[in-house]
């Protein structure tokens, strides 16, 4: 499980390897704030290469997006598989999310 | 109708990083029994991640020692996992909490039990010297 960050045009992108979940939660949650404080104001997180998220995983995007939020800025996601589609939807967080199919749409949305 | 038979038995230190490993194992294992493809990707490792992160967590609260077992019993209809820590009891309803409301939708913690209950077919909760949590996943 890694976290890799690039920047495309004006965003910040979040590529997700692996699981999201208690063990590593931190990891990207301090490089999305590192960002930040730099004075970045768009977020992409791609989960297309991710396994599964637990709670704690879930926790920390909903905290970052709030942090995000509060520095102006915005905090989205793209290529959720159908199994993160449905853990989104069991926990209503697909309405606190602005979620895209694909990176380039996330890209296009901002 | 056969007898269960232990499909996994393994025990960890009280240390998240071990998580990983030991829920790649039980699905490796759900997958080897045909289970449907969704409970071995989904249900049973966010459930299975969830239980053992409570029990390292809060029931043996990270101590250094303490140990969670993990063991896993398939019978000819389910998957049964008992998570066991060595922690004071503790009441898992009243623990847990509607994540979805809107009150709660913001929240950033809460949504661990939510998801145990939501994605097994059973979740229990079993005192013996720390707690049990027995998570059941039907084979169909």
């Amino acid at each position: 499980m890694s976290f890799s960050i690039s920047k495309q045009g004006d965003v910040v992108v979040v590529d997700v390897e692996g699981q999201l979940i208690v063990g590593n939660r931190q990891e990207l949650k301090q490089k999305v704030l590192d960002e930040l404080e730099r004075g970045e104001k768009k977020f992409l997180i791609d989960f297309s290469q991710t396994g599964y998220i637990d709670s704690s995983g879930l926790g920390v995007l909903v905290s970052l997006s709030k942090k995000i939020r509060e520095q102006g800025g915005e905090l989205r996601l793209a290529n959720l598989n159908d199994d993160l589609q449905t853990l989104f939807e069991l926990t209503k967080l697909d309405t606190l999310f602005q979620i895209s199919d694909t990176r380039e749409r996330a890209l296009e949305s901002f | 109708m056969a007898k269960p038979r232990v499909a996994l038995d393994v025990e960890i230190p009280s240390d998240v990083r071990y998580i990983e490993q030991v829920v790649e194992l039980a699905a490796r294992q759900c997958r080897e029994l045909h289970l449907p493809a969704r409970k071995c990707s989904l249900n049973l490792p966010v459930a299975l991640t969830e239980a053992l992160s409570n029990a390292i967590l809060r029931g043996n609260a990270i101590s250094n020692g303490k140990h969670v077992r993990v063991r896993a019993l398939v019978s000819d209809d389910a998957l049964v996992f008992d998570v066991l820590d060595e922690g004071p009891d503790f009441d898992i309803m009243a623990e847990r909490i509607d994540p979805t409301t809107p009150d709660n939708v913001m929240r950033e913690e809460g949504r661990g039990l939510f998801l145990m209950h939501m994605l097994m077919d059973r979740v229990e909760h079993i005192r013996s010297r720390g707690n049990v949590i027995r998570l059941t996943l039907l084979r169909e």
